[in-house]
């Protein structure tokens, strides 16, 4: 054993590791992207583990490897799983011979995601067994016994973290690589009776799954980690409860330990519940406040037993309004709630008077993103035409700020080619597009693009290809030719799969050379049926800045159009002149190219300007500090942090 | 010892690596640590924070307001969007560079981060501000702002630990061309 400084996510893979997982997949998606890279960076040389093309994809290989015997994992995060369910739903009533742990990664908030649902509510709907683990020791031991649950019992389990578990750093001890557990398994025994799905097989799988989940509450009303704190009930004469789990948990009995007035119940099945060991819980209380996140799942189970049970305890939670029903819990909103459930006295700071107002910082697209410069060219060649603009998820949903202002809608991974037809077939007279990136193009907007051809749509599709899956953290994706076992091999052409389907116009052109994009959009736009332009310029994590643009003060109107148009970080305004920070350009060369006085150039062709410091004619200077980031990453990135350890956004995925 | 430390800025300042090397050093320590930072869409220029938790008996990595033992802010604003987070007496220490938002940018009406400065002035008794800008130019180099605020806090007492301490830890994750600016950083606000 030893002693590491370990993220979440990174916990869950050595433990997996250690538990002797031999396959991993997964699709990427915040908060639980570093789970799998994890898994190829640490792993033992016999564990196979890849980034499949989508979640559905990723719990097929994992079932597959399931059926030998083989113990694997399969991530994603929670919208994710609405992709993956179809196959889950099934598997459920097939169950696995090797471990199988389904790890979803819930993001209240949601900090970034489309939806705040909860997993714990699908593994009811799905009858599967699922672990809510509170802190990275705690996910580290856990998922280990989560294989050794899903074994005994022959069923796939989720394991779910949330963001703040995902995310959040401990000092942990780990076992060494000498103590890791090979799991060694058979192979795949054909037997049609067991792993062909049919209506007779479901029906008798689903008696024994009831049965099962009954027998495997009681299991876990045994089970170490959904334990009764009464350390926490100094004053035996109050008759006051909480239950909590996962993170929240942490928020509640750091505040428990301090009041001393509440028997604290820590919950880390939430499916199937552990009816005995709650009713333990509720004996001779009054009153229970229900601390969690996203759905009230443990509140529902608890008035469910008091009925059953016809317990004469008050249950509190966000049925009733005594905790918020929407968003992430904090330190202190948890304490806030446990002072006023328990009448203490809340002590607290006077707090601080208003201050100055704080400056607003969106999200917004990097200084030099390609991505910036596409939705430019689309949006003035199409300026006066009636248009929708049709985004989806990824980086370029950041499109949608002012002054681009380039994404009309944003629903799901790949829904903006099947809205862009929908609008198109009641409103023959919009023009129609649909943005989508490279490694969401191959994720989920291929079969709406053969849906578009078949049903003989009318729209532009365009492809923001930057050559990696940028927002969730640069993973490799079918068109980049390596593959998370360091292999490379062939790329799958975004073009060629295009003509294949059938378009006949299928363009590419790179977003940085303005004219010849807006040109390119102009002439593609007008022509019949559906049609591509496929924008193609690295994402700006992959390359070196070519070295800050510069202004000259002396050609500068001062009319600002760079600014109002692009909305670019690196252009911002020094004592009321336009300048450049040069810490932040990459020499993309687009506000050059669209200054009507051509006041802004490339450093090597102009004078440094004058007027102030901002715009420095050097450039670039190296980053010590930054380049010097222990985690070995891309250190060109010019949002540093960014691609480092963190740059892990996303929604969804891209 | 028990330290409730944060680190605030904007995306791209360097506060990951800063928190990474105070949790690194305190291990050393045999203590333990626990950290929470922003990672995700917020990232993207926008406002970052790292709570860092060192001793024994923790079990939430965020950090309570009202408990921070220091701040450290990487940009002033950033620095007053953390301060309901310090507890009495405790300490700040800030660069007195302001970052501008796009939105600033776009508005025309630029965000004064003097303001700011005066506003923490006004809000505790140890505030230490440092005129990063000024030492990036004496030192060469526009990036070693994380260094130059850890080296503050050191000195100031606030974070338990020694400046060997943490120069041991950068030793040992940062390549070895990099250890004199990052020392020279370390140690200028010694001289102030």
């Amino acid at each position: 054993m030893h002693k590491e400084f370990l993220m979440g996510n990174e916990a869950i893979a050595l433990g997996a590791i250690a538990a002797g997982v031999n396959l991993v997949s997964g699709y990427p998606g915040t908060p639980s992207s570093e789970v799998l890279e994890t898994v190829a960076k640490r792993r033992t040389s016999d564990i196979y583990v890849e980034w499949s093309v989508n979640e559905k994809t990723a719990m097929e290989v994992a079932s597959g490897a399931a059926y030998t015997g083989a113990r694997c994992m399969v991530t994603m995060k929670q919208v994710g799983l609405n992709v993956a369910s179809d196959p889950l739903m099934s598997l459920e009533y097939i169950g696995v011979k090797g471990g199988m742990v389904v790890l979803v990664a819930d993001d209240p908030g949601p900090v970034s995601s489309q939806t705040e649902q909860d997993t714990r509510c699908f593994a009811a709907f799905s009858k599967l067994p699922c672990f809510d683990p509170s802190d990275p020791q705690e996910a580290y031991e856990m998922v280990q016994e989560a294989f050794e649950y899903s074994e005994q019992y022959g069923t796939p389990v989720f394991f779910r973290p949330t963001t703040r578990v995902c995310h959040g750093y401990a000092s942990i001890t780990v076992k060494d690589e000498t103590e890791y557990q090979p799991h060694r398994f058979e192979g795949f025994v054909k037997d049609t009776g067991r792993w062909v799905i049919f209506p007779r097989l479901s029906y008798q799988n689903h008696i024994k799954i009831e049965a099962r989940n009954v027998k495997l509450a009681e299991d876990f009303s045994r089970y170490s980690r959904n334990r009764i704190y009464p350390a926490c009930e100094r004053n035996q004469k109050l008759k006051k409860g909480v239950v909590s789990g996962g993170i929240s948990f942490t928020y509640a009995i750091e505040t428990l330990e301090q009041l001393g007035m509440a028997r604290l119940f820590k919950v880390s099945t939430p499916h199937p519940f552990p009816e005995q060991l709650a009713l333990e819980f509720l004996d001779g209380l009054e009153e229970v406040l229900c601390i969690e996140e996203l759905d009230p799942v443990l509140e529902r189970e608890l008035n469910y037993l008091c009925g059953k049970h016809h317990l004469p305890v008050k249950i509190y939670g966000k049925l009733t309004g005594h905790v918020k029903n929407a968003g992430e819990n904090s330190r202190d909103s948890v304490q806030n709630d446990l002072v006023q459930f328990l009448g203490a006295d809340a002590g607290g700071s006077p707090g601080n008077p208003d201050p100055p107002a704080l400056p607003a910082r969106p999200p917004v697209l990097c200084a030099g993103c390609p991505h910036r410069a596409s939705f430019y060219a689309v949006k003035t060649a199409m300026k006066g035409r009636k248009t929708v603009f049709c985004g989806d998820i990824g980086c370029y949903t950041l499109g949608n700020a002012i002054p681009l202002d380039m994404v009309d809608t944003c629903l799901c991974m790949g829904a903006g080619l099947g809205i862009a037809q929908g609008i198109g077939h009641m409103e023959p007279d919009t023009a129609c597009f649909a943005f989508v990136g490279d490694s969401t193009f191959f994720a989920s907007a291929v079969t709406g693009v053969i849906n578009a051809v078949y049903n003989q749509a009318n729209m532009t599709l365009i492809i923001l290809d930057n050559s990696t899956t940028a927002m969730t953290g640069h993973q490799p994706h079918p068109g980049t030719g390596q593959t998370m076992m360091g292999e490379i091999v062939q790329k799958i052409n975004i073009e060629s799969v295009l003509r294949g389907i059938g378009l006949t116009v299928v363009e590419t052109v790179n977003p940085l050379d303005y004219q010849a994009s807006l040109e390119c959009v102009k002439q593609t736009a007008d022509e019949p049926g559906v049609k591509a332009i496929i924008f193609k310029s690295p994402c700006i994590a992959l390359t070196r800045p070519s070295g800050s643009m510069t202004v000259d003060s002396r050609k500068c109107t001062g009319c600002r159009k760079c600014i109002r148009e692009l909305g670019c970080p690196a252009l911002i305004l020094s004592e009321g002149r336009v300048c450049i920070d040069s810490s932040l350009c990459t020499g993309c060369s687009l506000c050059a190219q669209i200054c009507p006085a051509g006041a802004i150039c490339s450093p090597k062709g102009c004078t440094p300007c004058p007027a102030c410091a901002v715009c420095s004619p050097k450039g670039r200077t190296p980053d010590p500090a930054g380049e010097a980031d222990a985690s070995g990453n891309n250190s060109s990135c010019p949002a540093d942090d960014a691609c480092h350890l963190a740059d892990q956004g996303g929604v969804h995925n891209e | 010892m028990n330290k409730n430390i944060i680190l605030c800025g904007v995306g791209g300042q360097g506060t990951v690596l800063a928190s990474k090397l105070i949790a690194a050093a305190a291990m050393k320590k045999d203590l333990p640590v626990m950290s929470a930072e922003t990672i995700g869409m917020a990232q993207r220029g926008g406002s970052v924070f790292s709570h860092i938790r060192i001793g024994e008996g923790l079990h939430s990595p965020m950090i309570a307001e009202g408990t921070a033992d220091v701040i450290l802010g990487f940009e002033p604003g950033e620095a007053v969007r953390m301060l309901p987070y310090l507890k009495d007496g405790g300490q700040v220490i800030v660069s007195s560079r302001g970052i501008m938002p796009v939105t600033a940018a776009l508005s025309g009406t630029p965000y004064q981060s003097g303001e700011m400065i005066s506003y923490l002035k006004t809000r505790t008794d140890h505030l230490l501000v440092i005129d990063t800008e000024k030492a990036c130019r004496e030192l060469g180099s526009s990036r070693v702002l994380n260094m130059l605020l850890l080296g503050a806090a050191i000195h100031s007492g606030a974070l338990g630990l020694t400046d060997t301490e943490i120069k041991e830890v950068i030793k040992e994750r940062v390549p070895e061309k990099y250890h004199n600016i990052n020392f020279r950083a370390l140690e200028y606000t010694h001289s102030l």
